[in-house]
């Protein structure tokens, strides 16, 4: 563990683990109709709100159907990534044997391919989170986001990189899952490379075709008002999807892991790590909704697999026994969350770590000194 | 037009859009409505489904994977088309037998209702008439085993094929429990009468009245010409005993049969030793159960699936289990279902196991 992790025995580790598991399982077998229901009911809203959104379009030319318009396809493009796209992909729906919900077949609406981002996320990120060197989560490669990668002038520009990757964040997600790194670095070969990149070719292309191409001629003389109609609900997306992941992993408190440190880990410390290296965000059940429950990311990361709509019913308990085991539970609200990776971005922008020195205090070292 | 349907409506296709507007529309999928649903005889209850536009129709003799939703989740089961190839009100019958436990059957038998949609394969299969007839038909079927021949036999009735003795002649074997279990038992009095050709015989493991009794031996078999064929399908018992029949004595008669696996059967809690065997469908291999997770015995069998985290959670090892059980590492739950998808990382076999690797 870090120095600025709390310091638990592997008794209590094992022990948090395993009410850990109990609590999973008692989710598991609880699964049902439910469950079903409501992602059905999502999916419903989320068809109708694109079937909107496209249909507005069409009557583009009026200011506020134009509005009403990219306000339903932004809304549509939310839930389809977040509540729907990411959370099948994680195959918490797979039970349902419903190849539309299946985190096998379905396809995100976001140039990303499923099986490349199913490879980056739910194996590389969501096994090796927050360990420095493994997760390339960790500022994408692109991004200083903790004192231990090494400072180069390069980083002075962190905010702006930042910033131009919330505007392109669809484009962002899908070349992350290239491995630039892993090829430089000769771990991956070429023909690796060329059949990654052949397939996010193909559904790039798809994707591209549908909103700059197909749908704008479809609108006939409205063709420019459509291009930026659906060029601006990307973008919502995109603004949206980067701000309610950034704040997942990277406000301030958050713990970070050398390769030595999670080396060998039982199952109590995985589940450790993940506690530690997640933060929550606060807000209204729509709030939730819209972030595809990653507003709960902590208990996401302690079980990716087990339908989001359920997290906000367990994080209570997960909470509570955090608090036992005097293990800190980070959570606060959006705008909170958000300023903390922004300062965040700017303070690693300069050599250096936070203002503690090379690791931030948490406050829950502060306890344990106490 | 659908080239541009799709692309509109990629990535997820127009299925997924047009199923809002009615559940039955699909570009490619069959779907069907359940239009009846009546308990037939004692254990089996007969469905009559509407299918789509996209049913492609069948031989008589084939089955259909059918799928339904049941809280939500579904379900796909093999059942065997009971109806005419002819079928006049274009309607398709299935014969669906009770099984202890079994989810889809038990949800057919007492909660399915006309309205439902379920969803339904392709007509699929071999165990089928030739076109070209042989004189002298043998239909020799047991149990719920009884429905791909009822569809060879009213097609062959629905032909004219035995409208006269001096026509083909068929020969309908079945065995059931008593005549209360006989799944058509009035329409084959019915075509029996109708038909001089068709002659029914009828045995009864546990009661009287049928024109044999007891389970199958040789000697209720009809003396077979030399342009005979002969079908059988039915549980695994009684499929063996034909065949075995076949094997000893060289009967040149051909023989097509189809057999119906039971269900996987409540397990005991795991606190025994691993048994039973672990087949890898796709690679041919076969490998005694140790009771490690399949991904290690799939490797220790010298293969080399995918796999990412060998913690269950990020799925990159999910693989098709086509029978047999597995239990979860870290919950213990077991998994029963045919054809479902498993982590084979952290899942370990129960008995005997295929997985589709």
């Amino acid at each position: 563990m870090p120095p600025n992790a709390p310091a638990l025995t592997p008794e209590q580790c094992e022990a948090f683990g395993a009410e850990m598991d109990a609590l999973r399982q008692r989710i598991v077998s609880d699964l049902g109709a439910e469950d079903a229901e409501y992602i059905r009911q999502v999916v419903r809203v989320q068809r109708a709100l694109e079937v909107t959104g496209r249909g507005l379009l069409f009557a583009g030319f009026l200011p506020p159907v134009w509005l009403g318009g990219v306000a339903a396809l932004s809304l549509s493009k939310i839930l389809d990534n977040m509540e729907i796209g990411h959370n099948v992909l994680h195959g918490q729906y797979d039970w349902l044997r419903d190849e539309a919900l299946n985190s096998q077949t379905f396809e995100m609406d976001i140039v990303a391919p499923a099986e490349l981002w199913k490879r980056s996320h739910n194996f590389g990120h969501h096994t090796y989170t927050n360990i420095v060197g493994k997760d390339r989560d960790i500022g994408y490669w692109i991004l200083r986001l903790t004192p231990e990668q090494r400072w180069s002038p390069y980083y002075l520009g962190n905010p702006v990189y930042a910033a131009l990757l919330s505007v392109i964040f669809q484009w962002g997600v899908m070349l992350h899952d290239l491995e630039a790194e892993r090829v430089l670095s000769g771990e991956k070969g070429w023909d690796e490379v060329s059949s990654d990149a052949k397939k996010m070719a193909a559904k790039s292309l798809r994707q591209v075709g549908k909103d700059y191409v197909l749908f704008p001629a479809l609108t006939g003389p409205l063709a420019p008002l459509t291009f930026a109609g659906n060029a601006s609900a990307n973008l919502i997306r995109n603004l949206w999807g980067f701000s309610i992941i950034f704040c997942g992993h990277f406000p301030d408190d958050v713990v970070t892991f050398t390769e030595e440190e999670a080396a060998n880990e039982s199952r109590g410390q995985w589940y450790v790590r993940q506690l530690l290296g997640s933060a929550n965000i606060t807000g209204s059940k729509l709030f939730h909704l819209l972030s595809g429950n990653l507003s709960h990311q902590i208990e996401h990361h302690l079980f990716p697999d087990i339908p989001a709509r359920r997290y906000s019913q367990i994080a209570e308990e997960v909470r509570d026994t955090c608090r036992r085991y005097g293990l800190p539970y980070n959570t606060g609200p959006l705008h909170r969350q958000l300023g903390s990776v922004a300062r965040k971005l700017v303070r690693l922008a300069l050599p250096g770590g936070g203002p503690g020195g090379k690791h931030t205090e948490t406050p829950a070292t502060k306890n344990q000194a106490a | 037009m659908v080239p541009l349907l799709e692309a509109v409506t990629a990535p997820h296709g127009p299925d997924r859009y047009l199923e809002m507007l009615n559940p039955m529309w699909s570009l490619r999928e069959v779907r069907a409505k359940i239009i009846d649903v009546r308990q037939t005889a004692r254990g089996s209850v007969t469905l009559a489904l509407r299918p789509n536009g996209n049913w492609r129709g069948f031989r008589a003799g084939q089955h259909v994977a059918f799928t339904i939703e049941i809280d939500g989740v579904r379900r796909t089961r093999c059942y065997s088309l009971a109806c005419s190839v002819y079928c006049p009100d274009g309607l398709l019958e299935l014969t669906v037998a009770a099984e202890p436990e079994g989810v889809v059957s038990g949800h057919l038998h007492s909660d399915a209702g006309p309205g439902a949609m379920v969803r339904l394969s392709q007509a699929q299969g071999g165990f089928t008439l030739p076109d070209d007839r042989p004189e002298h038909i043998l239909l020799i079927s047991g149990g719920s085993g009884i429905t791909p021949v009822m569809s060879m036999l009213r097609t062959l009735c629905d032909d004219g094929f035995c409208a006269t003795d001096r026509a083909g002649r068929v020969t309908f074997l079945h065995y059931a429990r008593s005549a209360d279990h006989v799944a058509y038992r009035d329409e084959l009095a019915v075509l029996a009468a109708e038909h001089p050709g068709l002659r029914l015989l009828r045995a009864y493991t546990r009661g009287s009245g049928g024109e044999l009794a007891g389970r199958f031996e040789p000697t209720h078999l009809p003396s077979l010409g030399s342009d005979a064929a002969a079908w059988v399908c039915g549980p695994a018992g009684l499929v063996d005993a034909v065949r075995a029949l076949w094997d000893c004595t060289g009967i040149s008669v051909p023989l097509q049969t189809e057999q119906f696996t039971a269900p996987a059967a409540a397990l005991p809690a795991d606190d025994g030793e691993p048994y039973g065997e672990v087949r890898f469908t796709h690679s041919g291999r076969r490998v005694a159960n140790t009771g490690a997770t399949l991904l290690e015995q799939a490797e220790t069998a010298g293969m080399n699936p995918q796999f990412g985290c060998r913690m269950g959670i990020c799925l990159t090892c999910t693989s098709r289990k086509t029978t047999g059980s597995v239990r979860h590492l870290h919950t213990g739950e077991l998994s029963t279902e045919p054809d479902s998808e498993i982590q084979i990382c952290s899942t370990v076999p129960v008995g005997d196991v295929a997985v589709d690797l």
